[in-house]
């Protein structure tokens, strides 16, 4: 047997923290032939990142590699001087990295980055090297060559910057590219043409891949190998479609049950039985006597800012009681305007909000937090730890809208923050913890026991699982999903994630620049789009369950 | 302060043994300020001219000087006023800026831009020479020099509070706390000041000593307290005319009680911003 392009042979890194040596990545082993892609899953903390880092020595001051070797064309580069590392990096083994703006630096345009990339391993001439930048621009199928050469990098999309970073990447030809997450963050269509791209080049000229993701979507439909992480470890190795059939480790197993797909239903997320809570059922509504207004009802909603730029451009639709509605679109889409224009922290420059029939937007939304609507209209945030005050316990969180709007203290503000805390599953003894030190599914509950600590009829959920990882996804959706029938809430549920949105509600609102392209019952919607665009929205979310 | 908070501190301190003395240092002055008055040795202002210009001795640690008065006792004495005049500007400018500009920061607009320049104007004059105008101008009075301290100090606080206003402005938690039913005033007040204060406390450190130094030069200069009352700038200015005849401990006993004073305040200050800045915590 041929000796593979990368070997890595019980390779462990040791981070030296103030609580003494932490082990991130306790001894893998993994062989990567060239010209193949290989994906590496796992949830935040799995040390799939880290890996990656170790491979290229790219570790933080505080990291190194403990044990173990890591081979790259039979060289052991674990232990390899910064001499030999430079002529390796870029030339052998390139990087992309998540955040594609910021790996760019930003006071120098695209054609000079592209230009120090290629001369850092051989003299070109300024006019070789423009030639030779323009050309990798075209290999990354960026619009108006000539013209992005002399870009800055925040001239340019997230997506134009992946391809930037791509172009830079393969400049001088290496044998093994690492993509840390490179389209998290990015659209789906964006995120579908970046990964055909990086696909085609590394096809194309024989490069092998290691693509660090935590969307096993992503892998499934783009790696020939897939490896599963779990704190530091290997728990699994396959091709994609057997691992996703028929998953062997119980993580694994967890992990793909956790997965929303087009067929996936709330109850079966959790497969783990310690954490399977059965929801109740689905309550049986009576169809709303003839006359009464919806919950909610919006006309004709527009948002215009001073500079001229419409996010909003006319957008109806209506809310019923206990119903749940799905707001999707990608970025630009006016989502988040629509969501924060509802909830009265902004306010519409048109169109009209009914809530149950009455009017609320003549009220300013300076004014509104003396609204009686307020405590009817809550909003869970997209990042929880962003949407939680720092210097405010997860009690002081939950209880800070219980004593504006209800004016609660002492023995009663108590008893209702312990009643939201024990409905979302947060145990007491975390109520005095302040935000840094709960872990991102807690500060999510905290986020919702604020939200549904006033009884609110309408529940504004922006992206509530955005920053999640997909287990403690599964976890909150099923928690919101039980609060919904429990309580008759309903929900606006704005999001990117089209499976979760087809899991979550009933009907279904697609958003494109601000207007509406196409709403209706989501099974019918997501089975048969009537709109090019939702086609092409369903068309790029990466699938697993048809991994071929 | 969280029990982490306190353990950050402790670590802090254990890695950096100047910011816990100059913390020591610090209370020590504090203290002295406070007992000062009761616990020296001879009245301040009581002049023994048959002593007069005598050097340091063990009955006159510190030496005496022109009119026989006990150095020591006028440095010890001196420390309550001076700290006094610097810690009171010091509070009135945090509080004033630290409201202004966090306003500024959150609202935006013309008010910020309005705010801005009239920050910009007052930076523009050279800010002692803008002190001294003000205290002639309003009069030789302890309270004068406290406000022209407060004003001179004042573009700080509000530029620092308005910048760290703006990165939070658009944070999660503002917006979760209006849709919990705060105003934006109430936002302002309950949200943001709090969080900015950590910063501003090292801001404030680091501008104390800086203030003293402000209203010893005052009063170096003439301007402010006016002698016989002990403060360290009257005591330099006075003892400056007999330097030049060799009676340097009337000038170098003040003096090193200023040096003394900034430097921990400036320690005390670089040592707060480490145990503050979450970016240390790992």
């Amino acid at each position: 047997m041929t000796e593979p392009l990368l070997r890595i042979e019980d390779l462990a890194v040791t981070f030296s923290t103030r609580r003494g040596p932490v082990e991130a990545v306790k001894g893998i082993d993994l062989d990567l032939p060239a010209g193949r892609m290989l994906g590496i899953v796992g949830e935040s903390g799995s040390g799939k990142s880290v890996t990656a880092f170790a491979v290229t020595r790219l570790l933080d001051a505080a990291g190194r590699i403990s044990r173990g070797r890591v081979l790259f064309r039979g060289e052991d580069i674990s232990r390899a001087s910064s001499k030999t590392l430079r002529a390796i990096h870029g030339a052998a083994i390139s990087m992309i990295f998540q955040n594609p703006r910021a790996a760019l630096n930003p006071i120098r345009t695209v054609g000079l980055q592209l230009a120090d990339a290629l001369r850092a391993h051989r003299p070109l001439s300024d006019k070789a090297a423009r030639e030779k930048a323009l050309e990798l621009l075209k290999t990354v199928l960026i619009r108006e060559p000539e013209k992005r050469l002399d870009a800055y990098p925040h001239e340019l999309s997230g997506g134009m910057c992946q391809r930037v970073m791509i172009a830079m990447a393969i400049a001088c030809e290496p044998a093994l590219l690492i993509a840390d997450e490179p389209t998290t963050g990015l659209d789906v269509t964006t995120q579908k043409t970046v990964m055909d791209l990086i696909a085609r080049i590394t096809a194309e000229r024989q490069m092998a891949v290691i693509l660090i993701t935590h969307d096993l979507g992503l892998a499934a439909q783009y790696c020939q190998d897939v490896v599963v992480m779990e704190q530091g470890r290997i728990v699994e190795r396959a091709a994609p479609e057997a691992l996703f059939r028929r998953p062997q480790h119980p993580y694994t197993r967890r992990l793909v049950a956790a997965s929303p797909t087009p067929t996936s239903k709330v109850e079966d997320l959790v497969a783990d039985p310690e954490y399977h809570v059965p929801l109740p059922p689905e309550p049986l509504r009576e169809k709303p006597a003839a006359g009464t207004p919806p919950l909610l009802e919006v006309v004709n909603l527009v948002k215009r800012y001073n500079h001229g730029i419409t996010a909003v451009g006319g957008v109806s639709f209506s809310i019923g009681a206990g119903e749940s509605v799905g707001l999707v679109g990608e970025s630009g889409s006016g989502k988040s305007t629509i969501s924060r224009m509802i909830c009265r922290l902004i306010d519409q420059t048109e169109g009209e909000i009914n809530f149950e029939g009455q009017s609320i937007s003549g009220i300013p939304a300076d004014g509104f937090h003396r609204s009686p609507y307020r405590r009817q209209i809550q909003i869970v945030f997209q990042d929880p730890h962003d949407s939680l005050n720092p210097r405010f316990s997860a009690f002081d969180a939950i209880a800070h809208p219980l004593k504006r709007l209800d004016r609660l203290s002492n023995t009663a503000l108590k008893e209702r923050v312990l009643d939201c805390a024990a409905k979302v599953g947060l145990p007491a003894n975390l109520l005095d913890r302040f935000p840094h030190q709960l872990s991102g599914g807690q500060k999510a509950r905290v986020g919702i026991a604020r939200a549904i600590s006033v009884r609110p009829r309408l529940l504004v959920l922006d992206e509530p699982t955005a920053a999640l990882d997909v287990s403690v996804q599964a976890v909150t959706l099923q928690l919101l999903e039980r609060l919904r029938r429990e309580d008759n809430l309903s929900f606006l549920f704005v999001s990117h994630d089209l499976n979760v949105v087809r899991m979550m509600c009933e009907r279904t609102i697609v958003l494109q620049n601000g207007c509406v392209v196409e709403q209706g019952e989501s099974r019918r919607l997501f089975d048969a789009p009537e709109s090019e665009y939702t086609r092409t929205l369903l068309a790029a979310v990466p699938h697993f369950e048809g991994a071929a | 302060m969280s029990s982490a908070t306190l353990k950050h501190a402790a670590f802090v301190l254990r890695g950096n043994p100047l910011t816990a003395i100059a913390a020591f240092a610090t209370a020590l002055l504090v203290v002295l300020a406070i007992i000062g008055p009761a616990i020296v040795p001879y009245d301040p202002t009581a002049s023994d001219v048959a002593h007069a210009l005598e050097a340091p001795t063990a009955a006159h640690w510190f030496g005496t000087d022109q009119l026989g008065r006990d150095v020591f006792s006028r440095v010890i004495v001196a420390a309550r006023l001076d700290l006094a005049i610097a810690a009171s500007a010091v509070v009135l400018s945090f509080a004033l800026g630290a409201v202004i500009g966090s306003i500024c920061g959150y609202t935006g607009g013309r008010v910020d831009r309005a705010v801005g320049r009239f920050v910009d104007v007052l930076m523009a004059f050279p800010l002692f020479v803008l002190a001294m105008a003000m205290v002639a101008a309003l009069g030789n009075r302890v309270e004068n020099i406290v406000i022209a301290t407060a004003l001179i100090n004042l573009p700080f606080y509000i530029r620092f509070a308005r910048a760290e206003v703006n990165v939070r402005r658009n944070a999660g938690w503002v917006e979760a706390a209006r849709a919990c039913g705060d105003s934006h005033l109430s936002v302002v007040l309950r949200f943001l000041l709090p969080n900015i204060l950590p910063a501003m406390a090292v801001q404030i450190s680091l501008n104390l000593g800086w203030a003293i130094l402000n209203a010893a030069g005052l009063s170096f200069i003439g301007l402010g307290v006016k002698p016989p009352t002990p403060e360290w700038g009257i005591m330099v200015a006075e003892g400056a005319r007999f330097i030049s005849t060799g009676k340097w401990w009337l000038v170098a006993f003040p003096g090193l009680a200023l040096m003394f004073c900034v430097l921990c305040f400036n320690l005390l200050g670089d040592g707060l911003r480490d145990i503050l800045d979450p970016r240390m915590r790992t």
